[in-house]
């Protein structure tokens, strides 16, 4: 059957067959390279796109629909106009800094993409840490944020960015509590060990009343930490402008505004991966005809599909809630998901010990 | 893929990043003109300094982050091997998470999670 892991595996026996073993491995790097690169301009356009046209259809709009077929061409009109627009930086700004602030917050954004199982077999570097490595990782980006925030010399960018670094460290703990949950119940760090252990059913209904509870936790927690509404205090633009990336202009916003939807996804197949089992077709236990069934849809498409139903999930509580207060949204973390999540990690690890899972 | 490929991904993000502004730099016109370098704010010329002290709230919370985030890196190893190790691990972390909680209890009688 044809599958992502078979074309790439061809593709790497064909180099090898045909370069000596050094070359190979360079190409196969450029290869990769190529791919990242374009996959992540890919899903710049796309989820622009998207959350555009899902913000337009919850208001009852039509949203983008002028330029290219229904629109489509949109994000790529827009990209070549902020790629033609003067990229300033202010005379008082910490010149070194403020250019260096986006090239952080991408390189973090892009190292995510390492340990992501787009398809069955099909990842980056299979790491055996990949979890702590992506809870490691995703922390670096918020020093990014208030590199740009604090650089602008510039009040709104300053406020922003701190109530951005408040907010992102706060919810990165239930988010890391809410991770370890399913790191007891699978007893792996390493994802592709993670997902092989869904075979019979995801997480999310194996792991039923806990697992439940941390993925609520989850999206809570990764919606604040993407700075996403109704926790996107960091630019409420109605009082701050637009936050820690005020100065910031043409192509250096672009990549700001770029790595910001990178983050969505990657957090969304993080979570796909964790608690819906990634590129696994749902299996239900025996159900051997089913599961058969399932098996015809491709992996890729059950990753992409999965990941994208968690951002439409995040791009939906954007039109569903109002925006919190910043104490309320502290209060939110520290008084009521920290001390659940700590418990929902003893109740965890009760039910995994007594096995009471499936 | 080895770690060779981390390698990889930054040179991609550099290029990325570097290869867009760049192209902006070639193609974007500029201009100068002496308001156009001042901080955006309210079109009023800014008052006083931006970079300034900040309320000790953020702090507080930085440090309670450490704390925390710290305790969750212990937590890692124990969580892969809690199911072999048994019930000896689990009232063990028992433990330590009371001790953990406690701390929490104080800071928030302290007031430290109350904001300004």
């Amino acid at each position: 059957m044809l599958s992502i892991a078979g074309i790439a595996n061809s593709i790497h026996q064909w180099l090898n067959e045909t370069f000596s073993s050094g070359w190979a491995t360079l190409l196969e790097f450029v290869l990769v390279g190529i791919l990242v690169i374009s996959f992540f301009a890919f899903l710049g356009l796309v989820l622009v796109f998207m959350e555009r046209k899902v913000s337009a259809y919850m208001q009852l709009r039509v949203g983008p629909n002028r330029v290219g077929y229904k629109g489509l061409a949109q994000t790529l009109a827009d990209t070549i106009k902020l790629v033609v627009k003067e990229g300033l930086t202010p005379d008082g700004a910490d010149k070194f800094l403020f250019n260096f602030a986006p090239f952080l917050v991408l390189i973090a954004s892009m190292l995510l993409m390492a340990p992501i199982a787009f398809a069955k077999d099909f990842q980056i570097w299979d790491i055996n840490i990949g979890v702590l490595y992506i809870t490691a990782i995703s922390s670096i980006s918020v020093i990014g944020v208030l590199m740009a925030g604090w650089s602008s010399n510039n009040k709104y960018s300053l406020l922003g960015a701190m109530r951005s670094g408040a907010q992102i460290v706060s919810y990165e703990l239930s988010a890391g509590l809410a991770i370890m949950t399913i790191v007891i119940l699978a007893g792996s760090i390493r994802l592709s060990d993670i997902i092989a252990s869904q075979e019979n059913g995801w997480w999310i209904f194996k792991g039923h009343i806990p697992a439940i509870i941390a993925f609520v936790i989850y999206i809570i927690a990764v919606t604040a930490e993407t700075n996403r509404a109704p926790f996107d205090l960091a630019e409420a633009e109605s009082e701050l402008t637009a936050g820690f990336h005020t100065e910031y202009s043409g192509m250096k916003f672009a990549l700001f505004f770029l790595s910001e939807y990178v983050n969505i996804f990657i957090v969304c197949a993080i979570g796909a991966t964790l608690f819906l089992g990634g590129w696994m077709p749902l299996h239900i236990g025996h159900w051997e005809g089913f599961n058969h069934i399932m098996d015809f849809i491709p992996s890729s498409l059950w990753f992409m599909g999965k990941t994208f139903f968690l951002i439409f999930l995040i791009m939906w509580f954007r039109w569903t809630f109002p925006r919190l207060r910043i104490d309320q949204l502290l209060n939110l973390e520290w008084k009521y998901l920290l001390p659940i999540s700590l418990f929902n990690l003893l109740l965890v690890t009760f039910i995994a010990l007594m096995g009471w899972y499936f | 893929m080895g770690a060779g490929s981390l390698i990889v991904l930054i040179i991609c993000g550099i290029a990325f990043a570097g290869g867009g502004i760049l192209l902006s730099k070639v193609l974007a016109q500029t201009s100068t003109n002496a308001q156009k370098g001042q901080a955006y704010e309210c079109g009023v010329p800014t008052q006083g300094r931006s970079w300034i002290q900040l309320n000790v709230g953020y702090y507080l919370f930085a440090i309670l982050f450490l704390i925390f985030d710290v305790e969750l890196v212990f937590l890692y190893p124990w969580a892969v091997v809690v199911r072999e190790a048994g019930w000896m691990a689990f009232l063990e972390i028992v433990i330590f998470l009371f001790i953990l909680f406690l701390g929490f209890l104080y800071a928030h009688k302290k007031g430290a999670l109350k904001w300004m």
